[in-house]
């Protein structure tokens, strides 16, 4: 059945029917619909998570997981969101790790149970290979889990969906961090420039440029020599 | 639309030969943010009447939202239960809240005498949207000074001098701090990839791709999850407790699910709300998140902090201009800090691509409302041309997909596909450069008051630089949650008793200066519900 105008379209929010405009994210399109949210809106933006929404299209048979403040409403959708997925972490002090092949499979003993169907890679509204990820972090590959990951906004869908209860984005999150802590390469520079502050190298110029009056710092500012 | 494209892809080769034009000469400058930048029309802003800022010019939104009924009636709160007693209570959940509470703890506060409170959930935040970067200056062709006077000179000399000596001179150990935290930085061979943002003279942005915000914001949450730092989330502030003699006690939170007030006890209390762009000052639309309705501005306010800076407004030069869907969300710097040049109608470029965030938007509404080189969509929006193909014709194929991976995907969402066509983009509310007044280790006006990240005023003066707020949010949160611990610690800050006389004060100033008006602050979150539906709105029985 066509429910669209030239100007409006037809959703269904949780089994009941709005007529909304076109051309609006499906937030947008539920505010207009009289939804005011709490829960399902955060960033607005697509980076925090929060407006994770499960939808099927009329006619169709399988459910689609997108965000809804980055996807435009369309006629026909049959819409639910899911904010919240109350999936367990595991806490542990970086410092103290060993960051050796078996550290992720230690802490999240479950990526074992990945049968690779590969439900969760469909459910990334980021288009992140989840399953991949999974696998090497199976096998001890943290620098490959870390970035396939990168993208994760830990929306927590696939974790949702996942039938052997992996919690995919709370591992993911740690072996980031292990990357970040242990396998990316250090700036020398950075070290030196932190022993020459600690050491008070550019005290004295930054504390004459505090104490300037702003025709002085004009004057400075005018005559820089851009990179 | 197409037509506009085919002239900017005429002129495209040229302009990659010849490289981005001058930049302006301060006069300029001037001359462009007078004339075009929003925040100069007089007409949009008034002087606050009542409060210790009296006086001050703001946004007539910011004006309404400060000078307005209290939410709550202080009689309707018990203050003598206390629900949460703890040594340092932490307002927002957001960059600068989560680096505060991880700071009091270094110092010495137990995880479970630190509480944050936060309005959505923790994390739903600006910190955690950022895209192109932090700086820092680490390289040997950059120094703490050269860093120094690029912020003073974009922040047009009104910053708080001491404060950007301490977010220089922190900067680069805040990032060694995000190293320790396994932040994954942008690297090469080793080395940090740097790049150029906005009005900075050295290449000093460090980056992770161009999830940068996230990249840091998520390690940072992390962390503050394994040492256990409680949070309460769906939980807004609507009110500051002093203690009687002006000392700040605490604070009032309302649940929004259940409808519950608590009362929180608190030695020190930090106050890291972030920024107001979902009041959509002059009608802009906004890159914020859903919860930035300057809440902590309004608490601080009554409280007697005093503002800073508050008159002038960030418009990010490149939001979404087109689709209208997402229209007003964030085109990150980073696009042009990597080649992609502003463009007009005709293809021409008219603009250097890195001017300070002011003066780069006025001279985008210049284009598209006084020279009439826009591109207007059917919505009736107007925008400039963001060449986004020519970042991958500079830096080799897959550059764009692989270093902006979020921008790629927000426009493929949508069916653009922006390494083969430009991104129309216009000015957008971005962040409020002003705030609540702080001194070098957070310190407000309002004694045992803390404050750090956006909801602060001084560190950027009236323009805040790219790359900037992540390091700013670190570098005063990181301040405020140890200056807040060493507070707490001291035997002489005892709370003797709650009070709420400050907002019933504050609500008898409002009558006394016969301010007339229906709004009641803190705003907690837009209303985006059709004028159809609420003018029908019989509210809610249930």
């Amino acid at each position: 059945m066509n429910t669209s105008s030239e100007n409006t379209i037809r959703i269904y929010v949780m089994g009941s029917a709005y007529e909304v405009p076109r051309g609006l994210t499906i937030m947008s399109a539920m505010e207009h619909a009289g939804w005011r949210f709490t829960r399902g809106a955060g960033c607005r933006s697509g980076f925090c998570g929060a407006c994770s929404t499960v939808y099927r299209q009329e006619g169709d048979y399988r459910l689609r997981f997108v965000l809804a403040c980055q996807t435009e409403a369309e006629d026909g959708m049959y819409l639910v969101q899911l904010p919240f997925t109350p999936a367990p972490r595991v806490s542990y002090t970086l410092a103290e790790l060993n960051p050796d092949e078996n550290v992720l499979l230690q802490h999240y003993p479950e990526i074992a149970r990945c049968v690779s169907c590969n439900t969760c890679t469909k459910a990334c509204p980021q288009d992140i290979e989840v399953m991949d990820y999974i696998q090497a972090a199976l096998r001890g590959d943290i620098a490959q889990t870390a970035s396939l990951s990168f993208d994760c906004i830990q929306c927590g869908l696939c974790s949702m969906r996942c039938p052997a209860d992996i919690k995919h984005y709370h591992m993911a999150q740690m072996a980031r961090r292990i990357y970040g802590r242990y396998m990316s390469p250090v700036t020398a520079h950075l070290e030196e420039r932190i022993a020459e502050i600690e050491k008070g190298v550019y005290e004295e110029e930054v504390e004459a440029l505090v104490k300037m009056t702003r025709s002085e710092l004009e004057e400075i500012y005018a005559a820089r020599v851009v990179e | 639309m197409r037509e506009s494209i085919a002239r900017v892809e005429a002129t495209r080769p040229a302009r990659l030969q010849a490289g981005p034009p001058p930049a302006m000469t301060p006069a300029e400058r001037e001359k462009v943010l007078a004339e075009f930048h929003p925040d100069y029309k007089a007409e949009k802003k008034r002087a606050l009447s009542i409060g210790v800022s009296a006086g001050n010019v703001v946004p007539s939104e910011v004006a309404d939202m400060l000078e307005a009924h209290l939410l709550v009636d202080p009689a309707k709160i018990d203050l003598s239960s206390v629900d949460y007693d703890v040594d340092v209570l932490i307002i927002g959940g957001g960059g600068a809240g989560t680096v505060a509470a991880i700071f009091a703890h270094q110092e010495g506060i137990p995880a479970e005498n630190i509480l944050i409170v936060t309005k959505l959930r923790h994390g739903d935040c600006n910190s955690t949207m950022a895209q192109g970067g932090i700086q820092a200056a680490d390289r040997p062709e950059d120094s703490p000074a050269i860093h120094y006077i690029d912020v003073m000179g974009g922040g047009h000399y009104a910053n708080k001098p001491e404060l950007v000596q301490a977010m220089v001179d922190d900067a680069p150990e805040i990032i060694r701090w995000h190293e320790e935290l396994g932040v994954m930085y942008d690297k090469e061979n080793g080395e940090y990839m740097e790049a150029h943002g906005g009005g900075t003279s050295r290449k000093r942005m460090h980056s992770c791709k161009d999830y940068t915000g996230k990249a840091i914001f998520n390690p940072i949450r992390d962390e503050a999850r394994n040492l256990g730092i409680p949070t309460l989330e769906f939980s807004p502030v609507i009110e500051l407790l002093l203690d009687g003699e002006g000392k700040a006690a605490g604070a009032i939170t309302y649940n929004l699910e259940t409808g519950e007030y608590r009362v929180i006890r608190a030695k020190a209390t930090v106050l890291a709300t972030g920024g107001f762009g979902r009041m959509h000052i002059q009608k802009f639309p906004t890159t914020n998140h859903y919860g930035a309705t300057a809440d902590g501005l309004v608490i601080a306010y009554r409280a007697g902090a005093n503002l800073l800076d508050m008159d002038s407004v960030q418009y990010h030069p490149t939001g979404v201009a087109y689709p209208s869907a997402i229209l007003g969300q964030l085109a990150t710097e980073k696009l042009r800090s990597q080649g992609a040049m502003p463009i007009n109608a005709d293809g021409e470029v008219f603009v250097y691509p890195l001017e300070p965030r002011d003066v780069e938007a006025a001279a985008i509404i210049r284009e598209c409302w006084s020279r009439e080189k826009g591109v207007e969509t059917v919505s009736g929006v107007r925008g400039v041309w963001l060449d986004t193909p020519m970042i991958d014709e500079i830096h080799g194929e897959g550059t764009l997909k692989d270093w902006l991976a979020a921008m790629w995907t927000m426009w493929h969402r949508h069916g653009i596909d922006i390494t083969k066509d430009p991104a129309l983009v216009y000015p957008t509310l971005h962040y409020q450069n002003g705030g609540v007044e702080i001194e070098a280790d957070g310190e407000t006006s309002v004694p045992g008051l803390f404050a750090g990240g956006e909801v602060e005023g001084g560190v950027h003066g009236k323009n805040r630089l790219m790359g900037n707020s992540l390091l700013g949010y670190n570098v005063f949160g990181r301040r405020a949650g140890i200056a807040a611990a060493k507070w707490a610690k001291s035997k002489k800050n005892k709370i003797k008793t709650l009070s709420l006389q400050h907002a019933v004060d504050f609500e008898q100033q409002l009558i006394d200066a016969g301010i007339e008006t229906d709004i009641q602050s803190p705003m907690l979150l837009p209303d985006y519900r059709s004028k159809s539906v609420l003018e029908r709105s019989l509210g809610r029985f249930l």
